[in-house]
Order: structure tokens, then C-alpha cells, then sequence
């Protein structure tokens, strides 16, 4: 067990293309860290630098009190769970638990105990003598856990792991994997395109976005204080609303002339981007804010109402106990529910 | 099928619903030249069978026969047996040995050469690795035949004249087996190896303990292609072993045939006939039995 500190790990490619920015933070020991952004931001980058399998460009990472920079991904004590699973497909369930330990010089008892006592945990027991084709994507999924359990190391890693499971199984996969976590204490790191996994999983949440972190926080933090207008559109599902406003005397107005209450914008002038979470803002006949109602989604739970709020686009989520049609509706916000950027570099104001 | 055409034969009673089977024109093409095909391919075989159980005067004065003789386990006996050549020294049963020795070395040979060399190409960061690879890929454009006299002046001059190393060695080198495999693992996902490299798996251990179980189907693939290959060569076997223990099934087939041009005996045409088949059979079980794991093993591999 053992905390991870990245100092200003930068990552280049050969052709120049500057895949991480340097980026500095510590994963406290025994937390699960997601890495979160969308494809092609460095999270993966950042993941494979930790396991050793890419270099890295400058800085420094160190897992526990050592430097592992030039150390062997075998000899840092991680273990990794990848996307595919990439078990070895001409060995046992059993023999692929095993085979990190067997390469360790373990003694063959020992080995079997410890695969046996991971396949317990993982409900694999009666599948050990089966090849990985003879099993389910989930099964299949458990035996790259077990494969990283039974190695005991200070660090799991892992990448994308349920995604290619279906939806229902990676619900519940999602929830073993943090309760396994869990009872072990491991330090893992996690790496994710899906918001819903980070949010869920996460004791802390790094959000990336080409090659820079925007914002590092537990879930919370991130949903209610979004740093800027990337983490604010990225994470919750359906999307923060943007819109463009100008700030003047104090008051934030949108383009149609109506005034955004609650939002203090501390004598900053100009452009701003106002964000409102959809289900932030409620239909109110005494409402100060107008949306123009297109489209309505049902999602069972709540209905989602798409329109125009002064010529941008706006969602918003009522509970479906509550009527709605299409057409003119006023609105009103619930506390706390104004969130302002700067239009410019989308940083938070405030 | 048969049962609801009956029906309704008998509840319409009318000629004219009865449908006889309709003749599938396109497929009576399709079977006629795929038996023509099949003939075309077996009857010399058989032929070759047949005359093999016939005396060598009867071949002589008839040509190949058709029929079966009485010579058949005589014929056999004789060359598997019986010694002859010039000096005596070699029977039937030491050249199959050698044209073992031959395909398999050769057959076993080219696959762990061509192996390492892919191995080498695709794993490891050398410098020039593609341009390695493409000058290998080259020398398939080049056949023994075109290099023969500059490689029997080596094996010459290193004194492996006339020895197994001096026949298979030579061979062995092979641009086919090093592009197939490279294809192969290039097609072996990135993540594998990755897990392996985590898992404590060197070099070494990842080659033998991940790579070449991966790759057993294609090794079997090879090693079929690799040893009917070996097998049937002819050329070089001649000019690199003068000593008659070391000739082998197909060069026999010729030096019994050849007592014809020499001299006014008649050629044992009933044993270079069973030695015909005899030389075509192992490579036929080969093809047989390694064909059914081939398969085994790509139903049962999943990448």
C-alpha cells in the first residue's frame, strides 16, 4: 500500500506532440483516484507512465516512498487491469492468476493457495480450470481482477475496464470493483471516459482535457464547484447549461434582456458564460427566466425539456410527477444554482 | 420434406401440382468439373499404385497399368529392403530416414529461424528493423536455385559436404516463415504483451511461454508447408550428398530409373513405383493429421 506522487510529469511523443502537460498531484494511500476526460486527453497517457509502460518525458513519479521512473513495470508492484482484459488465451483461469507470481519465483503451493483464495473472493472457484473463451465478458473481467489481486501490490491500475461490458453488468461490476477496493485498502488509479463511473467510483476525481488537468476534487467538489466550463459541461449527465451573458452593474444579464438572479459577479464587467444545471431550475409561473420548449424526452424518472432560453439552447429536468408540454414556460432557480465562467478562458469566477 | 410433398400428392391427386425434384443444372456443372478435377489429380496416383504391383517386364512392354498384378508385396519388399544403388549401401528404409531427417529438420528449422527473426522484427526497437525486414522479404523473389553454386562452394569449403548439416542448414533460412509470423504477431493485441511485461515476463519467457503457445496454429500451418517443401527437394540433396546412405526417397526413385541410360538392364519399373508411393505418403499422413489440429486449434484459440 502506498501513496502516488507525480512532479511535473510531462509526456511528449517523438513527433512532438505534447500529450501531457506537467502535471503535479499526490493519490493518498488507500484512495481510488479516477482519471476522467475524454479520448485523447492523457488520461491513458498518465496511466501507462505510472505502469512503466511509456516513458516519460520529464518529471518525476513515485509510487510509495520510491522513484520509479527507471524501475521495470515488474518491479514496481502494480498490477493492471486493461480494456480487453488481456488475459493469455492458452492459459487456465487459474494459470493466469498465477503466472505473475510463477514469473516471481513463488513456490507452486503457495501460488495455488493465493489463487484460490482470489478466485473465493472473486467467485471464480468453479471456472479455475476453464480458458478465458469459455467465459463470459464479466467472468472474464474478474479473472483480470484476480490476476491483479493475488499479485498483493501497493497499486492497482486501470484502464477503461468496463467497457466492453454491457450496461447492466457494468453497473454491477462497477460497485464490486469499488467494494473490492475497498477491503483490500489498495491505492488504485482509474482511468474512464464515463462520467458516471468517475462520479461513483471516485474517493477523488482528476479531470483532463488535452494534455492538462482542469480540475482535481472528491465527486462533490466537481459537480458543485466545476472549475471551468469543460468540467462543467463534462460531468453530470444530461450537461450543465451554458449560456452567453453579459456582467454590467453587477447584474448578469442574458441576450434577451432577462437578469440571472443570484449571480454576484464581484465587479467583473464583460462577457461571461452563466452555467445552470438542469435539474437546478424548476418551472415557476413566478419564474424571472423564459424557455421556449421544442422537444420532450422521457427518461422514466424525470422528463427532460429541450428548448430556447433567449436563443440558446437549455435543458432542463422536472421530477415526472409534474406536467409539461411544449411551448412558452417560466422558470425559477433553486438555491445555489448559478454557476459563472469567464467567457474567455472558461475559468471559474468566484 | 418427402412428407409434405406426399400429402399433397395425395390430397390434389393432379399430375400437375406434383412436383418432381427439379435438376439443379448449375450444380451438376459445379460437381462435373469438380470431379474431373478430383480425377484429373488421383488417377495418376492410382496408376502409379497399380503399376507398382506389376513385374518390371510387363511395365516394360506395356507402359502403366490399370489393373493390379501379383508383384505387390514383392515390389514393396524390394524397396524398402532389398540394397542397391552403386556401392549397395542404401534400401528404402534408410533413404525414407533421410527424407524424414530432411523434412523435419528442415520443417523445423525454417520455423524457429523464421520465429526468432520475427520475433526480433516486431518486439524489439533495432535500428533498420524494417529495412532488415524488407531485404528478407526480398530473398523470397530468390531461390535456392539462383544462389546453388555460391552456397555449395561454402558447405564445400566447410567440409559438411556429404553430412545432414551441410543438407538441411543451408535451407533453412526462410523469408516465407519470417512473413508469416511477423503478420501473426503483429496481430497479437498491443495489451498482451503489456500484462506479460507487468507480470514479471521477460524476453525469454514471454517468447516461450506467451508467443509460441499463441502460435501454434501457425506453427502448424508451417510445419505442414515447410515439411512437403523439404520433403521434395531434389536439387540440392543431389549436389551436396555424393554418398548413397545419405540420398534420399526422391533421389532414389531417379537412380533406379537411371539404370535404364546406363546400361542395357531394365529398370526395376514395379519398385520405382512403390517407391513413388512410398515417398508420397508421408506427406500426405502429415497434411491428414496435422490438418485436423490446425483446425482444432483455431476453434479453440481466441484472440
Amino acid at each position: 500500500m502506498a501513496q502516488v506522487t507525480l512532479n511535473q510529469v510531462r509526456k511528449v511523443y517523438p513527433n512532438g506532440a505534447e500529450a501531457l502537460e506537467p502535471s503535479t498531484f499526490t493519490i493518498p494511500d488507500g484512495e481510488l483516484c479516477v482519471l476522467v476526460g475524454p479520448s485523447g486527453c492523457g488520461k491513458s497517457t498518465m496511466l501507462r507512465m505510472v505502469a512503466g509502460l511509456e516513458d516519460i518525458t520529464e518529471g518525476e513519479i513515485s509510487i510509495g516512498d520510491r522513484i520509479v521512473n527507471d524501475i521495470d513495470p515488474a518491479d514496481r508492484n502494480i498490477a493492471m487491469v486493461f480494456q480487453n482484459y488481456a488475459l493469455y488465451p492458452h492459459m487456465t483461469v487459474a494459470r493466469n492468476m498465477g503466472y505473475g507470481l510463477k514469473n516471481r519465483g513463488m513456490d507452486k503451493g503457495q501460488i495455488a493457495a493465493k489463487v484460490r483464495e482470489a478466485a473465493e473472493m472473486l467467485n471464480l472457484t468453479e471456472f479455475l480450470d476453464r480458458r478465458p473463451s469459455q467465459l463470459s465478458g464479466g467472468q472474464r473481467q474478474r479473472v483480470a481482477m484476480g490476476r491483479a489481486i493475488v499479485r498483493e501490490p501497493d497499486l492497482f491500475l486501470f484502464d477503461e475496464p468496463l467497457s466492453n461490458l454491457d450496461a447492466k453488468l457494468r453497473n454491477q461490476m462497477r460497485i464490486e470493483i469499488r467494494a473490492l477496493q475497498r477491503r483490500l485498502g489498495t491505492t488504485a488509479m482509474y482511468v474512464t471516459h464515463d462520467q458516471v463511473e468517475a462520479m461513483t467510483m471516485a474517493d477523488r476525481i482528476i479531470v483532463l482535457s488535452n494534455g492538462h488537468i482542469e480540475q482535481i476534487g472528491t465527486p462533490n467538489e466537481i459537480y458543485e464547484h466545476p472549475a471551468s466550463t469543460f468540467v462543467a459541461s463534462f460531468m453530470g449527465a444530461p450537461p450543465m447549461n451554458l449560456l452567453e451573458a453579459d456582467a454590467a452593474q453587477g447584474r448578469v444579464t442574458l441576450k434577451n434582456g432577462e437578469v440571472v438572479p443570484q449571480a454576484s459577479v464581484n465587479g467583473h464587467a464583460g462577457a461571461v458564460t452563466v452555467g445552470i444545471r438542469p435539474e437546478d431550475i424548476m418551472p415557476s409561473p413566478q419564474g424571472d427566466l423564459t424557455l421556449d420548449v421544442d422537444i420532450i424526452e422521457e427518461l422514466g424518472a424525470q422528463r427532460l425539456l429541450h428548448g430556447q432560453m433567449g436563443g440558446q439552447a437549455f435543458s432542463v429536468a422536472v421530477p415526472k410527477d409534474q406536467e409539461a408540454s411544449t411551448g412558452e414556460m417560466r422558470l425559477a432557480l433553486k438555491p445555489n444554482a448559478v454557476h459563472l465562467f469567464d467567457a474567455d478562458q472558461g475559468r471559474r469566477l468566484g | 420434406m418427402a412428407d409434405i410433398t406426399d400429402t399433397n400428392v395425395h390430397t390434389t391427386t393432379s399430375a400437375t401440382t406434383r412436383r418432381p425434384k427439379r435438376i439443379r443444372w448449375d450444380h451438376i456443372g459445379d460437381h462435373a468439373v469438380l470431379i474431373a478435377g478430383a480425377l484429373l489429380m488421383l488417377v495418376p496416383v492410382y496408376m502409379v499404385f497399380a503399376t507398382s504391383s506389376w513385374d518390371a517386364i510387363t511395365v516394360h512392354r506395356e507402359g502403366m497399368q490399370f489393373g493390379f498384378g501379383d508383384q505387390l508385396v514383392e515390389n514393396y519388399n524390394a524397396a524398402l529392403l532389398e540394397y542397391g544403388g552403386f556401392t549397395d549401401s542404401v534400401n528404402g528404409l534408410t533413404m525414407l530416414g533421410n527424407s524424414l531427417i530432411l523434412g523435419l529438420g528442415f520443417a523445423i528449422g525454417k520455423i524457429i529461424v523464421g520465429m526468432m527473426a520475427a520475433y526480433a522484427i516486431v518486439y524489439f526497437r533495432l535500428k533498420f528493423a524494417t529495412l532488415a525486414f524488407w531485404m528478407i522479404f526480398t530473398t523470397l523473389l530468390l531461390p535456392l536455385e539462383v544462389r546453388i553454386l555460391p552456397s555449395y562452394e561454402v558447405i564445400s569449403w566447410m567440409n559438411l559436404g556429404n553430412t545432414y548439416t551441410g543438407l538441411i542448414v543451408p535451407l533453412i533460412a526462410s523469408a516465407t516463415a519470417t512473413f508469416f509470423f511477423r503478420q501473426f504477431f503483429r496481430s497479437i493485441p498491443e495489451e498482451l504483451i503489456e500484462a506479460a511485461r507487468i507480470d514479471g515476463a521477460g524476453p525469454v519467457k514471454f517468447f516461450i511461454d506467451i508467443l509460441v503457445p499463441l502460435s501454434k496454429t501457425m506453427i502448424a500451418a508451417m510445419f505442414i508447408i515447410m515439411f512437403v517443401f523439404g520433403w521434395n527437394q531434389y536439387l540440392w540433396p543431389t549436389l551436396i550428398t555424393t554418398d548413397e546412405s545419405l540420398f534420399t526417397l526422391v533421389r532414389g526413385i531417379r537412380q533406379i530409373v537411371q539404370s535404364y541410360a546406363d546400361g542395357s538392364e531394365t529398370p526395376d519399373y514395379g519398385q520405382a513405383a512403390a517407391l513413388a508411393i512410398i515417398a508420397m505418403t508421408p506427406p500426405v499422413l502429415i497434411v491428414v493429421f496435422f490438418q485436423n489440429w490446425f483446425v482444432k486449434g483455431l476453434t479453440e484459440s481466441d484472440k
